[in-house]
């Protein structure tokens, strides 16, 4: 019995010496690991390397980029929720398309963990092979070099404000912040920021995280400094606004979601239109949904490939899909904003009963998208700020 | 004096305050998780066990959990007594090193790792089970080291190596005898950690058993709650299980308080340690 | 004299069937002989290194680079001191010390409680397994535990409102520090319970009938016996305390989303989050912060733990 804990020691000690041997080793050449085995996912009779491929034409067409991704089989993304933008359909739909198996790493994750996975699984076939993160993230990722340049079959159509000039990036679909609430508790229907501030609201309204943390936080504190005289450059009226809020009794600082909407902790709830429709509304009937009178904030996510994919010819054909007008109707139906929806709607390609789901906007509101550095401003406005907001 | 052969319990009874505390914290500990479980009812457990990957999520889960408690109490009980016995100024930095898991958020950890980890293992599970040695080790020595404060560690060695034990002998027929409330605590302490776990499991992409409850949070409220509540129970039960089989080995082989340790109580004087 | 151990007192003559002694051991000479029982701690050192120091050397040098170049730079640190970073400091060592000393008390209390009864008994299995749950149970779930029932709308708060004791008019609220402290209570006691529960068997009840015997009170028994006996147990339990709630900030941003300043909670706006991007570098700055306090209350520590020792004496 005394030699099993012997031996118990010396395989600990020898483990972690071979270990130490293995990890030199592995320091040397993990950096050096490129993303051969991108396209070694049993494709290797391919004169075309679908890593660099910068669009389907370039790759030989459509046929080509299907049959292609058809033989590796398989797609890494990460972070989709399947109740997000109905992102749970438009998986089901692509692999009932193309017969590719999908595998949805970390559903509940962020964007940086996204961002975290790239470079942590880089050389594994774990690695994801496209990203849906928020723009702040793309821009960074691009500067990091993570991403494979790529324009899809209807890149025109697409605004130019909501892509990377060199195909790095591109949005693909948004919302904006709107109030939402259980109109079986609050009796009195809230239709802007300001009537929020009315004290029978009392103890009632959440957002959903930290606002330097969660990006529909974030984006409601964007909505709220513009409905109070700020603007995309200026955030700042947006946090006292809360402050105003929360001395006024009515914000719960909680982090809100269906659960405490639905549990009565916070019958009223800002966050992003689409959600509030399908997280919330699709479980409690008497949730209602308004964007807003007085202002509010567009947000659109963005789509990117990873530079080292482990199945890039899948990737590209996912995000084919995406941009179809099965996609984009798809993302209408979530309820998001594809954004290819103005070219549906003149194509008159577009889902109307999805279309006229949506939430109105009111005609006075703008929806601008900010640029990176107003972006980055705000952030850091935000992440200084936002602790006095109780205090 | 008769010879002890179990510590007795303390004649005057602690007993009526002693109850007063339990419910206290009885009702602290119990009545938010009654609230929660009224709000989520009862209909949830059985989807949320029927639903695909439970199984699977919950093996790789116990792996994990088995794996991780063998090698940290491998590692950490024979460090911890040798450096009480041997290097006792060593105390001081061994507390300091194992304190730092603790202050590292996990995300920085397995950040870390994950970019010196060498490709093969980064794509193997037992990457995280190794990590989670790290992030044990806190608990585990804080449990072994009270543990061998309130023994006579010393004395007993002495006495056994007298009689003629290895190192070895001394430390499994000696010394783990009378840790077992220590090494209880620390295996319970381990195991519900990987039971828990969320952070690094996730961010290296693997479904462990709290990486799969929280797609629950996708669903409606109900099922979201009753889901973390369920996770709960499950990590109850594993360890009720474990400290029955505990006890039960320990009566059935008679090591408990019986040792080497109770022919000595009865010469020691107070206040001595 | 045989190398294995140093026998201060001859031991009993072993019995007829105790194994002969061990022969001596060669000694290793010089240099060697003064390494060699450092050679006890070479597993755990090798496990440590791999495991701690190189994530750790990992992280110090990002958090003095800036994250587009690469280029050394002291940046990352200086915006981590200063304004909502240096609040996150301040009150993170504020709550980690409220919630490291009151739990550590209470679990003491509870770790006694149970501690009397029998081994097997049904009652001390129940409160270690519950007490391993609660201690790793945290996040959001806790978060809504403590809403659902000490919320403004929670039912206890319904309950104590209908008794006349409205908690939320008397100023109370889940969602600030003392708040947040109450919900950190749930996975801080138990884990003092199950890091005290092995001190306790130091507690010989010998020396409590004896000192009864002696005529001594409850409080000088602990004053002289148990007080000084547990100290060094209970200040390291505690210790272990402070660190577990400097780094737990799934529960604290549940309930509060970053309107309290808490640098676990900045940290993972940086490491984990969705807002901020490619300004890891200042977590990392964060992160060797809160190293650099641990490094400090260490030091305190040690001189709490010598303190207590010539409380021994």
């Amino acid at each position: 019995m005394e030699d099993i804990l012997r031996a118990t020691k010396a395989i600990v000690a020898a483990g972690a010496a071979i270990g130490a041997v293995l990890l030199a080793a592995g320091c040397s050449s993990s950096s050096s690991t490129a993303s051969g085995s991108g396209s070694g996912s049993g494709s290797g009779s391919s004169s075309v390397s679908w890593a660099t491929v910068t669009s389907a034409q370039a790759g030989g067409g459509m046929s080509a980029l299907v049959a292609e991704a058809k033989k590796e089989g398989q797609l890494n993304v990460i972070t989709l929720p399947s109740n997000w933008a109905n992102y749970g359909n438009i998986m089901k739909a692509f692999t009932a398309k193309y017969g590719i198996k999908i595998t949805d790493a970390n559903p509940e994750g962020s964007s940086q963990d996204e961002i975290n996975a790239i470079n942590s699984e880089k050389g594994t076939s774990r690695a994801p092979d496209v990203v849906d993160v928020g723009t702040s993230f793309a821009v960074s990722g691009a500067s990091e070099g993570l991403w494979a340049p790529y324009e899809v079959s209807t890149w025109s159509d697409i605004p130019a404000s909501a892509k990377d000039a060199s195909g790095d990036y591109y949005a693909d679909y948004g919302g904006l912040v709107a109030i939402g609430y259980d109109s079986s508790k609050v009796k009195v229907a809230p239709t802007s920021f300001k009537s929020l501030l009315n004290p029978i609201y009392k103890n009632e309204i959440g957002i959903n995280g930290n606002p330097t943390q969660a990006g529909a936080a974030f984006a409601a504190v964007y909505a709220a400094a513009i409905a109070n005289g700020g603007s995309l450059s200026n955030i700042a009226p947006g946090v006292s606004y809360f402050k105003q809020l929360h001395q006024a009794g009515n914000f719960v600082p909680v982090t809100a979601s269906a659960s405490t909407v639905e549990s009565g902790q916070t019958p009223i709830l800002i966050w992003w239109d689409y959600l509030l429709a399908s997280e919330v509304q699709a479980q409690d009937k008497n949730f209602k949904v308004v964007i807003p009178s007085d202002g509010t904030y567009a947000g659109y996510y963005d789509q990117a490939i990873s530079k080292t994919a482990p199945d890039p010819a899948a990737a590209r054909l996912w995000e084919e899909f995406l941009y179809s007008q099965e996609g984009q109707n798809l993302f209408l139906a979530g309820p998001a904003r594809p954004i290819e929806l103005p070219s549906l709607q003149a194509a008159g390609t577009v889902n109307k009963t999805a279309l006229a789901a949506l939430p109105a906007v009111p005609s006075n509101v703008s929806t601008t998208l900010p640029t990176t550095s107003q972006l980055s401003a705000a952030q850091t406005i935000v992440s200084q700020q936002w602790p006095s907001v109780t205090s | 004096m008769a010879p002890l052969t179990r510590p007795r319990r303390p004649r005057r009874e602690s007993g009526i305050w002693r109850w007063v505390i339990l419910l206290i914290a009885g009702v602290y500990f119990i009545l938010p998780l009654a609230t929660a479980q009224r709000f989520a009812g009862f209909s949830s457990f059985s989807s949320v066990f029927t639903q695909p990957g439970f199984g699977a999520a919950l093996w790789l889960s116990a792996q994990l959990a088995i794996a991780t408690t063998l090698i940290t109490l491998a590692i950490m009980v024979p460090t911890t007594i040798y450096v009480h016995l041997r290097l006792p100024r060593l105390r001081r930095l061994l507390e300091g090193i194992t304190i730092l898991p603790i202050v590292f958020p996990p995300i920085v950890l397995i950040l870390g790792v994950l970019q010196a980890a060498p490709p093969w293992l980064k794509s193997s599970q037992w990457l995280l089970g190794l990590e989670y040695v790290i992030l044990a080790m806190p608990f585990a020595y804080r449990a072994i080291d009270a543990g061998l404060r309130a023994i006579d560690l010393k004395t007993l060695t002495e006495a056994a190596s007298s009689l003629g034990a290895g190192w070895a002998t001394t430390l499994w027929r000696v010394l783990l005898p009378n840790l077992g409330t220590a090494l209880m605590s620390a295996t319970i302490l381990i195991v519900a950690l990987v039971l828990g776990e969320f952070t690094m499991a996730s961010l290296d992409l693997f479904v462990t058993f709290p990486v799969w409850i929280v797609q629950f949070d996708q669903l409606n409220a109900q099922m979201s709650v009753g889901a973390s509540l369920f996770a709960l129970y499950v990590t109850w039960v594993i360890l009720m299980a474990i400290t029955l089989a505990g006890t039960r080995q320990a009566r059935r082989t008679g090591r408990g308080e019986v040792s080497l340790f109770t022919v000595t109580t009865s010469n020691t004087t107070v206040g001595e340690s | 004299m045989t190398e294995t151990t140093t026998v201060a007192a001859p031991g009993p003559v072993p019995g007829p069937g105790a194994r002969p002694l061990p022969a001596a051991r060669r000694r290793p000479s010089g240099r060697l002989r003064a390494a060699a029982p450092y050679a006890g701690v070479a597993p755990f050192a090798v496990y440590v290194v791999l495991g701690l120091v190189i994530p750790m050397i990992e992280v110090i040098r990002g958090a003095f680079q800036a994250p587009a170049s690469g280029a050394l730079t002291t940046s990352n640190v200086s915006t981590a001191v200063h304004g909502a970073y240096l609040s996150g400091f301040e009150n993170s060592l504020l709550l980690s010390l409220i919630c490291s000393v009151i739990p550590g008390i209470l679990g003491f209390l509870i770790a006694y409680a149970i501690f009397t009864a029998k081994r097997a008994s049904l009652l001390r299995q129940v409160v270690i397994t519950m007490s391993g749950v609660f201690a790793n149970f945290g996040g959001v779930p806790l978060a809504f535990l403590f809403v659902s029932s000490l919320g403004s709308s929670g039912l206890l708060t319904g309950w104590l409102s209908a008794l006349g004791l409205n908690i939320y008019n008397m100023g109370f609220t889940l969602y600030t520090m003392s708040g947040v402290a109450v919900v950190y209570m749930y996975f801080q006691v138990p884990l003092m319970v199950l890091v005290i529960l092995p001190a306790l068997e130091g507690l010989r009840p010998s020396w409590r009938e004896a000192a009864e015997n002696l005529g001594a009170r409850s409080w000088q028994y602990w004053r002289h016996v148990g007080g000084p006996v547990l100290a060094p147990s209970f200040l390291g339990c505690v210790l272990l305390l402070f660190g577990s709630a400097m780094s737990a900030y799934a529960t604290a941003e549940a309930l509060t989303s970053g309107t309290i300043a808490l640098t676990s909670i900045q940290i993972g706006s940086f490491l984990n989050g969705n807002v901020l991007a490619g300004q890891e570098n200042v977590g990392k700055a964060l992160g060797v912060g809160m190293v650099v306090i641990i490094a400090v209350v260490m030091v305190l520590y040690a001189l709490l733990q010598r303190r207590a020792a010539k409380w021994l004496r």
